[in-house]
């Protein structure tokens, strides 16, 4: 029988190396997979390369793994943003490398990453510094630059709901960036924060289909309680 | 009100630059609105008239900010918790900026540090050293929807000219934009350069050129 629920957050961690290249869901804090982002500073794993759309707040989270020193490159669209302070040190240290990508370019390396692409030319960033050094083609008269797929190891994804086959749903605008890591993922691990029997997710609502997905572990996390009864 | 210009001079604050903006979007279009002045363009869209707002982090619908409960899950690209409207929908980030880069959105309206008389838009980083400037979806939205408008000043707090011949600040893209809206005026992007259409009561053309760093021409 397939089930990817595993039942501890170890499992869930299992065999993630120094290294990695590692995918984070989420836009700020939504759609982020907190959990499993404490799972692997508790894990270990070293020398990283963090792919998300920012770069941490406060001291918790993305900005905990970078304050232990665990992360050796950032790639993201919006290092800075308040409360990035642990990122801002580091940086300002020499002591994190940072990848600036538009964002849109972002989601689209990541997109070809799952998708067999190995790049693909894009309008963005023409003509800006975040095109420098790159290759550039005119095509039907307008300039456009090379970008390569960016793939991970591994990928931290959040989801609303998940069952044992690993097919996904998302909540609202906490899907952002999920479900294209998910593809990316070699080892895809998802946080899910309701466990649905098999069967009981409807084939026209998944939005992440299992073959993506390897493990998943199912974690209710907290419910604001002004929402209450909307959390199905 | 922080304004340089004489107090006789009828210029907009933030919120009336975005009722301007406003009153050009008509029913229908599908429209993304950039952080700062163009985020308060949707309080002046009246609600019976149907323009479909984008957030790049993935929804089409949005709605305005909840008075009350707020659905933690659900928020804008500025981060703030927002609504969805009926007929909203979500989609993933590689699909959002499809729709952005795509060309299926009407209009995008974004603040700008500087505009150039060519359209090239600086909006994402104040200097050429900084190198951790967060530059987001900006050059995705510049570079894809199918027309730029921009909302800001005319000048800057020290009275420097915004719109310019040449931008100084790192460029978010190139030849984007195809109108301004400021606080003393609305200016079309033409091949001559800034053409102006409107300039807010108690201002003339020599005043406006004054205030700016390009030439300006009146409508043929």
């Amino acid at each position: 029988m397939i089930d990817k629920f595993v039942g501890s957050m170890a499992e869930a961690m299992a065999g993630i190396r120094d290294g990695s290249v590692v995918l984070l869901g989420g836009f700020g804090m939504v759609g982020q997979p907190d959990a499993l982002i404490d799972g692997l500073i508790a894990h270990g794993a070293k020398d990283l390369t963090v792919v998300a759309n920012n770069a941490g707040v406060g001291h918790t989270g993305l900005a905990r793994l970078m304050e232990l020193r665990r992360v050796r490159r950032i790639i993201c669209s919006f290092p800075r943003s308040a409360g990035s302070l642990v990122f801002e040190a580091l940086y300002s240290a020499g002591e994190i490398e940072l990848e600036i990508v538009p964002q849109g370019t972002l989601a689209e390396r990541i997109r070809a990453g799952g998708a067999g692409i190995p790049a693909f030319f894009t309008p963005t960033a023409v003509g800006t510094r975040l095109a420098e050094g790159k290759e550039q083609r005119e095509i039907d008269g307008r300039t456009y630059v090379l970008e390569s797929a960016l793939a991970g190891d591994v990928a931290l994804i959040e989801a609303w709901r998940a069952d044992r086959f690993g097919n996904l749903t998302y909540r609202a605008s906490a899907r952002n960036f999920n479900p294209i890591m998910a593809m990316a993922g070699r080892l895809t691990i998802v946080q899910t924060q309701h466990a649905i029997v098999a069967g009981g997710l409807h084939p026209e609502v998944i939005v992440t289909p299992g073959i993506f997905v390897d493990r998943v572990l199912h974690v209710p996390y907290a419910v604001p309680a002004d929402k209450g009864g909307r959390n199905a | 009100m922080p304004d340089a210009a004489p107090a006789s001079i009828a210029a907009l604050d933030r919120h009336g630059i975005a009722a301007r903006i406003a009153r050009d979007i008509p029913e229908g279009w599908y429209v993304n609105l950039g952080i700062g002045i163009p985020t308060l363009v949707a309080e002046h869209v009246p609600p019976e008239r149907e323009v479909v707002f984008h957030s790049e982090n993935g929804v089409l619908g949005v709605g305005p900010s909840p008075p009350g409960a707020v659905d933690p899950w659900l928020i804008n690209a500025g981060k703030q918790p927002v609504t969805l409207r009926p007929g909203g929908s979500f989609v993933h980030h590689a699909d959002s900026f499809a729709i952005i880069r795509g060309g299926h959105l009407d209009l995008c309206v974004l603040g700008a540090f500087e505009v150039a008389e060519n359209g090239d838009i600086a909006n994402w980083a104040t200097t050429k050293n900084d190198a951790a400037a967060a530059v987001g979806g900006a050059m995705d939205l510049a570079a894809g929807a199918r027309q730029l408008w921009v909302g800001m000043e005319h000048t800057t707090k020290d009275g420097a000219p915004r719109l310019v011949a040449h931008c100084s600040y790192p460029l978010t893209a190139l030849g984007a934009v195809r109108r301004v809206y400021t606080n003393l005026a609305v200016l079309d992007v033409t091949p001559r350069g800034f053409v102006v259409l409107e300039m807010v009561r108690g201002l003339g053309f020599e005043q406006l050129q004054a205030r700016t760093g390009a030439r300006l021409f009146r409508p043929e």
